[in-house]
């Protein structure tokens, strides 16, 4: 399999042009088998909850929570639903004609690239300063917490850190599809001075044929990552165990047992009500 | 240009005598397999070197693909058929004029005698970037060479490009969406798809690096026209910069079924097809609405023809085409005697 293709210029310089196609169904590949094989491995999973005593006791001791946790605004879940179809749109022009569906992909794929752009920024500006911005980011402080998730993953009763508002595999995968996200969106927006749009006079020549093959080289690969990337997180998302997850980006708030079942109040504080 | 090089690169050379042999061949070696018809397009390109096909499959011993015949009251032509032997033809002549108009303005007699229909729709574009075996676009790379800006773009598309500005060459294309041609393909699956030719042709918008329909494994077999236009009115004009061996700048082909005569006449149903502005030759259906049921006149040609132009985008060096084109239309309406040039 190849990873890269490589063309010659009328310099008869070698240059690199975009990544193999192959990588696109190797991504594919990989996501279905670690759906599969996660979904194999759940059925034989250790219950990782709080048992139900804990969290009886615990909802019993703070009976001054709401009954509706608020985890997602309004605002906060528009940019990521209106995220999720540009991302939808994005892929399915970018792939579907090369595998053999053909449409005049291009201008659906560079305006959803830019309501993607434009949602992103959106993103960063309304949690930077109106959400806790560092509650999604992982680090070193995370160490305790992912040692305690993988004993409590083989069986063991580990007392710990659990997670703060987003469980770890949620931070984890915010921080891989940062990287794509980011990597796919300024790649394409300097692509799109490559073809004609209304926005900008064409200029094929911004960057010389080496920087603009690897540019493309690095718009495929953060794209086909985001195959197994979007796999995964729909995944995650249809599981019955994540449901709770789910529902909350969609009405906006969690029960309060399943706040108190899930994460830890320490790291995750509700307000009382006045 | 790239430099020519006689000696091919090396190949298997396939002759099969039916169209099952050459389809097996084609299934056999995938996208490694080159169709082989008059050979006028092949062997530019395997002489330029920048094809290297694992297998050339050569048509020309299928008797099945050759010759014209009758069929619901119209024809069917091979696509193996010559391109003389379709100007020759008795019935093309009586009914298809415009297609006989066409084929024979086709590069030169001797190439019309090696040249096939099937061959000249579906053969590539011209664009010499392209052809030069530079990584463009069509090549599968990420640039146009054609559309920069000190590129030689005189011949390139004014309308509907699409990140590659190539044009179709060929002659008989819009004579055939003209007449409502129908290509009859056989797929690599043994299957007979029946594509209108309006259809049979793409343009880089929906696939970038092919010119048709047809995929690996697909064979092109039949022409199939119908009776719709037979004895219709027909205007067929290719304007090109010698009148011989050369490809069309533009060129306009219609046929149109009129009610009354002369300046009285009514334009009862028309189409109307361009070529050499896109990389597909282009069937004008708006323009088309517009001025059916209009008269026959100078009035609805120039509307036709300031119609025709909308949208279009010339690069450097071919804003000519837009008059060209715009007088082309007018002409294919009007007729030449009643159409006055205008730039």
């Amino acid at each position: 399999m190849d990873f890269l293709t490589w063309g010659r210029n009328p310099w008869d310089q070698a240059i690199l042009t975009h990544v193999s196609w192959d990588l696109f169904w190797a991504s594919l590949f990989a996501g279905v088998v670690f759906l599969i094989a996660h979904a194999s491995y759940m059925v034989l999973s250790a219950h990782r909850k709080r048992h139900a005593s804990e969290t009886d006791a615990m909802e019993a001791a703070r009976p001054d929570l709401p009954e509706r946790i608020v985890r997602h605004s309004m605002v906060a879940r528009m940019f990521h639903w209106v995220m999720a179809v540009a991302m939808f749109v994005l892929l399915v022009t970018a792939f579907f004609p090369i595998v053999g569906i053909k449409f005049a992909w291009v201008t659906w794929h560079w305006a959803a690239g830019l309501v993607l752009s434009a949602s992103i920024l959106f993103h960063i500006i309304h949690a930077s300063f109106w959400l806790n911005f560092w509650s999604i980011w992982v680090g070193p402080s995370d160490i305790p917490e992912l040692k305690a998730e993988v004993m409590r993953e083989f069986g063991h009763e580990v007392p710990g850190p659990r997670p703060g508002k987003y469980p770890l595999g949620n931070r984890l995968y915010h921080l891989a599809i940062v990287l794509a996200g980011l990597s796919v969106v300024a790649t394409g927006l300097f692509m799109m001075v490559r073809v004609r749009t209304p926005f900008f006079t064409r200029n094929p020549y911004l960057f010389s044929d080496g920087a603009w093959g690897l540019t493309y080289v690095l718009h495929g690969m953060a794209g086909v990552s985001l195959v197994g990337l979007v796999i995964a997180h729909v995944y995650f998302a249809l599981r019955p165990e994540k449901w709770w997850i789910t529902k909350s980006m969609i009405l906006g708030w969690i029960t309060r047992r399943q706040y108190l079942e899930h994460h830890d109040p320490e790291r995750w504080e509700i307000s009382r009500p006045r | 240009m790239a430099v020519i090089r006689d000696p091919m690169p090396a190949f298997e050379l396939f002759q099969p005598t039916s169209v099952a042999d050459a389809q097996a061949l084609l299934d056999r070696y995938g996208a490694g397999a080159w169709v082989l018809a008059g050979g006028l397009d092949s062997f530019d390109w395997l002489k330029d070197r920048i094809k290297r096909p694992a297998a050339l499959v050569d048509l020309g011993g299928v008797a099945e693909l050759k010759g014209i015949r009758e069929r619901d009251g119209g024809l069917e032509i091979g696509a193996m058929t010559t391109l003389t032997e379709v100007v020759h033809h008795p019935i093309v002549r009586e009914r298809y004029s415009i297609l006989l108009e066409a084929a024979e303005s086709a590069a030169s007699p001797q190439i019309r005698n090696q040249g096939t229909i099937g061959g000249n729709v579906s053969q590539d574009t011209r664009c010499w970037y392209y052809r030069a075996g530079w990584p463009c676009y069509r090549a599968g790379g990420n640039i146009c060479y054609a559309d920069t800006p000190e590129s030689i773009n005189r011949e390139h598309a004014i309308l509907q490009a699409d990140r590659c500005v190539a044009v179709s060459p060929s002659d008989t294309a819009p004579a055939l969406i003209a007449l409502d041609a129908q290509m009859v393909i056989r797929t690599s699956d043994g299957d007979e798809r029946v594509v209108p030719a309006q259809d049979y042709f793409v343009g880089p918008a929906i696939d970038i690096t092919r010119m048709t329909v047809l995929q690996p494994g697909d064979l092109l077999t039949t022409i199939r026209i119908p009776a719709t236009w037979a004895g219709a009115r027909f205007y067929f004009e290719k304007v090109r910069d010698r009148q011989v061996w050369d490809f069309a700048l533009v060129s306009v082909a219609s046929a149109m079924v009129v009610k009354g005569e002369d300046n009285g006449a009514i334009i009862e149903r028309i189409r109307l097809v361009v070529n050499g502005v896109a990389a597909r030759p282009l069937r004008l259906e708006a323009v088309e609405a517009l001025v059916q049921g209009r008269p026959r006149n100078e009035s609805t040609a120039v509307i036709a023809s300031n119609r025709a132009i909308e949208g279009a985008q010339p690069l450097r060096f071919n804003a000519y085409k837009l008059p060209l084109m715009k007088n082309l239309v007018k002409r294919a309406i009007r007729g030449v005697e009643g159409g006055t040039w205008t730039s």
